[in-house]
């Protein structure tokens, strides 16, 4: 202990403690403050760097599942649609097939009227003058026979009403 | 009577010594039984070995 | 490639520094061993060991001039390679001198009317003829001024504190043009990192850390700075003067004091969770304990180096003494291993003090939610 307090010179410790307090304060200005505050800064940005780079990767996944997803959607609406056309095709044609046939039976039926009613009124023509021409021919006849003509007509009606065409 | 604090101090080694002595070895120890913790072990080692010394040294020069 | 070569070269450079420093030991032996051949006739061994522990003794202590190599020539004078340093006096009135007036302890010089002598690298004030009353103890009686001398020690602090100025603002100008270190930074940086991230952050916490940074990285920097080059020829060894342990750790004391929270008191004055008689004994020993922790820091530095220092002085003298061929090479193949050891020392009692400091404004910082 008296070596050390033998030993131990005020002057020294005055001037350690000066230097050794502007020697802290000028290298915390000039050199501690800057090179920890680049570090820092330096740390901070490999930190952003790397959770951007993380946030990245992680959209692009997004993206493409989203990019999947639509392919899919699109895929699937492309189905849907030619599905559609097809059966718009089919129905088409069935209703085209339908209606044709429908058209055909039409025209068949009125064709097979238009017969019918040609044939009525051949039929009805045909009697008109068979009747006339019987008549003419009866009157011819029958003039020399019947001397009015009244018991002559009541004859023919009833003839006629015997002659049934059909 | 002049050499009793000199025995003191030797005395103080001694202990200093031995006490250092169990810090290493319970030190290699607890290495070999978690090696993954060597650093930490290495630090708090140190730290206690240095703080016996200091007694060890504080005792030398009190002589 | 060019990493390689650059370690390769520093590893070149190292071993460099390292021979020139083993030449140098050599060469100044070799002037010694030259001079006790030519007095081994009259002179026994005893004086050989005597005057080498004169020399050690030297080597330890601070001194008013800065001497690189001195030794006795062949006339048996004392010849000194070096340059004085100014003297500061305080008694009654500023004195300034240069230390060159001593001629090494060797004459009185005078100033300003005043007499002073230099005995053991103190400095006395004497009469005229410049003779020291001695005691008994061979210790001089006579008046010592307050000594305010640029010393040895001091000169080299300033020279670390300049150096550690130049560097470390030249490593803060180069993060400026580019976000990576160059240079000299590529190796410090990684201990600026070391000393944040695994000695203040985990003793002192997240949260308190950044105001202590610059004075770890300060007192780190300067204790093995001024470690590394006390291992060095030029023998500078300032961390084993006492007075400069004592201001590196009352500044650790007075941060700790001055920074430290309400708790801090309270765990020293009025522990909490003891009883109360227990409380009132435990507050004297807590008290003590706060002055005894930098005392135990002061010590610890101081005594590693002068122990260190005198170790590897005493083996190398017995390079001398020894003066046989097994001996000699025996003891330097000694103070090559010790050398290694002591710049192990160097660092190792570094980061114990920054490591301790740190710990100990943990401590002042430290919240208690349990309690």
């Amino acid at each position: 202990m008296d070596k050390l307090l033998n030993d131990f010179s005020v002057g020294n410790a005055f001037w350690m403690t000066i230097l050794f307090v502007g020697l802290i304060l000028l290298l915390k200005k000039f050199a501690w403050k800057p090179i920890l505050d680049s570090v820092e800064e330096r740390e901070e940005g490999i930190k952003k760097a790397l959770e951007a780079a993380e946030e990245a990767k992680k959209e692009m996944q997004n993206l493409n599942a989203d990019n999947e997803k639509l392919l899919k959607e699109a895929r699937a609406e492309r189905e849907a649609m030619l599905k559609e056309a097809r059966e718009i095709k089919e129905a088409i044609i069935s209703e085209a097939k339908d209606e044709a046939q429908v058209a055909a039976g039409k025209m068949i039926d009125s064709a097979k009227a238009s017969i019918e009613q040609e044939k009525q009124a051949a039929i009805s023509g045909l009697k008109k003058q068979v009747a006339e021409l019987s008549i003419s021919i009866a009157e011819s006849v029958v003039k020399k026979e019947l001397a009015s003509n009244n018991d002559q007509l009541q004859l023919v009606d009833q003839l006629l009403e015997k002659v049934t065409l059909n | 009577m002049e050499g009793l604090n000199f025995i003191g101090a030797g005395l103080v080694v001694i202990g200093a010594g031995i006490g250092i002595g169990k810090i290493g070895g319970s030190a290699m120890e607890a290495i070999a039984r978690q090696p993954e913790a060597t650093g930490k072990i290495q630090a708090a080692m140190l730290i206690a070995a240095a703080l016996i010394e200091g007694i060890g040294f504080a005792a030398l020069f009190a002589v | 490639m060019s990493h390689m070569q650059r370690k390769f070269s520093m590893k070149k450079l190292a071993f460099l520094v390292f021979f020139i420093s083993g030449v140098v030991f050599g060469q100044h032996h070799e002037e010694k061993t030259s001079h006790t051949t030519t007095h081994k006739e009259q002179n026994s061994t005893l004086s050989l060991k005597e005057e080498f522990k004169k020399f050690k003794e030297h080597h330890i202590q601070d001194s008013h001039s800065f001497d690189f190599v001195s030794y006795k020539n062949d006339e048996g004078e004392k010849v000194h390679i070096g340059f004085p340093l100014p003297v500061i006096l305080w008694d009654n009135g500023l004195k300034i001198f240069s230390s060159s007036k001593f001629h090494h302890g060797e004459s009185v010089a005078e100033a300003g009317g005043n007499y002073y002598k230099l005995h053991h690298g103190k400095i006395y004030k004497t009469e005229a003829n410049g003779l020291l009353n001695l005691d008994e103890h061979h210790h001089p009686t006579n008046v010592k001024p307050l000594d305010f001398s640029i010393t040895k020690s001091i000169f080299f602090v300033i020279a670390v504190a300049l150096l550690m100025f130049f560097i470390f603002s030249k490593i803060a100008k180069s993060y400026k043009t580019s976000a990576l270190p160059t240079g000299l930074g590529r190796f410090l940086e990684p201990l600026i990192l070391f000393i944040r991230d695994d000695i203040a952050i985990p003793n002192i916490g997240k949260k308190h850390y950044k105001k202590y940074m610059s004075y770890l990285l300060t007192i780190f920097f300067f204790i093995w700075i001024i470690n590394l080059l006390g291992l060095t020829p030029l023998g500078v060894n300032v961390t084993n003067n006492i007075a400069i342990t004592f201001v590196l750790a009352i500044m650790t004391y007075l941060f700790t004091t001055f920074t430290a929270n309400k708790n801090y008191w309270k765990h020293i004055f009025w522990m909490p969770g003891v009883p109360i008689p227990m409380k009132i004994l435990l507050a004297p020993i807590e008290l003590l304990g706060t002055i005894i922790k930098p005392f135990a820091l002061m010590i610890r530095l101081y005594a590693n180096i002068t122990a260190g220092h005198i170790v590897l002085m005493s083996i190398l003298g017995m390079m001398v003494i020894a003066h046989n061929w097994l001996g000699s090479s025996l003891s330097f193949v000694l103070a090559f291993v010790l050398s290694l050891l002591e710049l192990l020392v160097a660092a190792l009692q570094t980061y114990i003090f920054t490591m301790l400091s740190s710990l100990y404004f943990g401590m002042a910082v430290e919240e208690h939610d349990e309690h």
